[in-house]
């Protein structure tokens, strides 16, 4: 296994869901109550030394009982490695630690995926729409089920029938 | 009409002062200003919320998203091909690279090998995309900061490849000329002795726009000292590029994960010291340099071969093979209407573009559409920072500071 994942596995006995590796990418998930506490490790501790935010992400999996998955990719400056942070979230309650008391770049990007997915993270300093305007009541425009051709006004045009030949 | 008098006069006394009895003292707020969005130096669509203490930035809260074309989404709809052209639209000063970007993370994705002579190709037209790139921020800040001169000179030679590129892929700025496993079309003796030429004429030129600069006093006096941003908090916030190479950090994907022809050129990475917006003036205007060395270097190294893998699944046939052969015509309706059949997975795959890191993370879960496509879009991230930044500075630094990210709102909001 790679050594990352070696380390975060002997640093912490619960908590940890999967760990995987593929095409070089490191990836580890983590139960959403520990994550705050995994961030911390991976910044703080010696051997991670995790001080870069690079971004935040969020899947959608609609047919899965925990529907939602935020991911944070950080790097390591010193340390020129990588690793990926995931997180599942359900529907019912989309709610996240937010990790902007350790990285500050993860302001921005967590609004974002607020913005975009609909999850709202605990402690965020200013958790407000960032790209879709402020007053968007139409719904967080990548889930899966927010149609491709968009929602809202022009959903009430009527349109004219195809003229018969 | 009578107007109310907004400096109503406060009389204040300070007991340890009390010569200043006699003084009235100014009413004083703070004031909110609306810059943009259509704002000449916001470069594109942005909106700042300005809270000011005389002229002085107290805060500012960056409003984006007029831009927002849902780009992400659009991904999700179309196969791997189909999204390149896409990606021409996010940062549409730099197109070559958001291609570039985008097909080094479907090559990972599906653990490509692309050949030697399409490698070279690709760092070299990315390093000329950084030389536009650099042409058109020089121009650009200058003339936000209020050196005219230098745009003219800076666009003069940007032309010129500009129209290196249109030669190339017919198009100068919505290239589209990279391709999953290799590039569009290769170099013809001409294109290769333009460029020659044209790399015997820049670094003079790089020298003149210098001199418009370097002994410009009103230059100097509006970029030394603005808008520093220490290394540690640089990093924090996700910066990259010259961005965070100005406060020192010495961070450049080419060369610490080195990709494409790279780890076989020789050349430095222009690291400043204060963190000013000077610095990273400095260090874009040195990567002209470096860049010129670069596309040197694989000019000489590169060999004759193929310019796309030698996987049919994947890549698309040649052009002229489309057009004369059934098979190929087949492969290549397939590719566009159904997709290659990807691995399932998820990556990450970031690239050095000339704005900082442009990444892609897709996830995959087999089958010819992305499943989820997230672009981590440079001049967002720096976007982030604008607050930091720019606290404690006028308002006519805002503008400096728009322009030392380096950035493109198309990008930004996506």
């Amino acid at each position: 296994m790679h050594p990352l994942l070696d380390r975060i596995q002997q640093a912490f006995s619960s908590g940890i869901i999967g760990l995987t590796e593929w095409q070089g990418d490191v990836a580890v998930t983590v139960s959403r109550d520990k994550l705050h506490e995994v961030a911390q490790f991976l910044r703080d501790d010696p051997w991670m030394d995790f001080d870069y935010i690079v971004h935040v992400s969020s899947v959608d999996w609609p047919d899965d009982e925990e529907r939602f998955e935020v991911v944070w990719e950080f790097y390591s400056i010193r340390k020129r490695h990588r690793i990926r942070l995931k997180a599942r979230v359900p529907e019912s309650d989309c709610v996240v630690d937010s990790l902007t008391d350790l990285w500050k770049g993860a302001d921005f990007m967590e609004r974002e995926v607020y913005d975009m997915m609909g999850i709202r993270f605990r402690n965020h300093p200013d958790l407000r729409r960032i790209l879709m305007p402020d007053d968007y009541t139409e719904g967080y425009p990548l889930r899966k089920d927010f149609p491709l051709r968009g929602k809202g006004w022009r959903d009430t045009f009527e349109f004219l029938d195809e003229i018969p030949r | 009409m009578a107007f109310e008098d907004q400096r109503t006069t406060v009389y204040k006394i300070d007991p340890e002062h009390p010569e200043s009895e006699s003084l009235p003292t100014l009413r004083t707020e703070e004031l909110l200003l609306n810059m943009g969005p259509q704002h000449p130096s916001t470069h594109g669509v942005l909106k700042v919320i300005l809270e000011l203490e005389g002229e002085r930035l107290v805060k500012s809260t960056p409003v984006m998203g007029f831009l927002h074309r849902g780009v992400e989404k659009l991904a999700e709809d179309g196969t791997y091909h189909q999204f390149i052209p896409h990606t021409d639209r996010l940062d549409y000063v730099c197109a070559m690279y958001n291609n570039f970007a985008y097909c080094r993370a479907v090559e990972k994705l599906l653990n490509l090998q692309v050949p030697d002579r399409a490698e070279y190709l690709r760092t070299i037209v990315a390093e000329v995309q950084r030389i536009i790139g650099h042409q058109f921020w020089l121009g650009a800040q200058a003339l936000d900061i209020g050196a005219m001169t230098v745009f003219f000179y800076t666009f003069r030679d940007r032309e010129i490849l500009l129209d290196w590129f249109n030669e190339l892929c017919g198009a100068r700025l919505t290239t589209s000329w990279y391709r999953i496993g290799g590039v569009e079309r290769d170099l013809t003796p001409a294109l290769i002795d333009k460029l020659k030429q044209f790399l015997e004429y820049f670094p003079a030129k790089i020298d003149e726009y210098q001199v418009f600069l370097e002994r410009n006093r009103i230059w100097i006096g509006r970029t030394k000292g603005v808008a520093v941003i220490s290394a540690e908090d640089a990093v924090s916030f996700g910066l990259s590029g010259p961005v965070l190479r100005g406060s020192g950090v010495d961070y450049d994907l080419r060369k610490y994960e080195p990709y494409s022809a790279y780890p076989k050129c020789e050349f430095s990475v222009p690291v400043g010291k204060n963190g000013d917006t000077y610095d990273r003036y400095w260090i874009r205007v040195m990567e002209l340099y470096e860049s010129v060395k670069i596309i040197r270097q694989c000019l000489e190294q590169m060999q004759d071969g193929p310019i796309m893998a030698d996987a049919p699944s994947v890549t698309l046939p040649p052009k002229e093979r489309v057009f004369t052969n059934l098979e190929a015509m087949i492969q290549q309706f397939k590719l566009f209407s159904q997709g290659f059949d990807a691995p399932p997975g998820e990556i990450y795959c970031g690239t050095e573009a000339h704005k900082g890191e442009l990444g892609f993370y897709i996830v995959s879960t087999g089958g010819g559409k992305p499943y989820r496509l997230k672009i981590r879009a440079p001049s967002f991230v720096h976007m982030g920072a604008f607050d930091h930044m720019a606290r404690g500075y006028m308002i006519s630094d805002a503008c400096t500071i728009f322009g030392t990210y380096d950035i493109v709102m198309g990008e930004c909001d996506r």
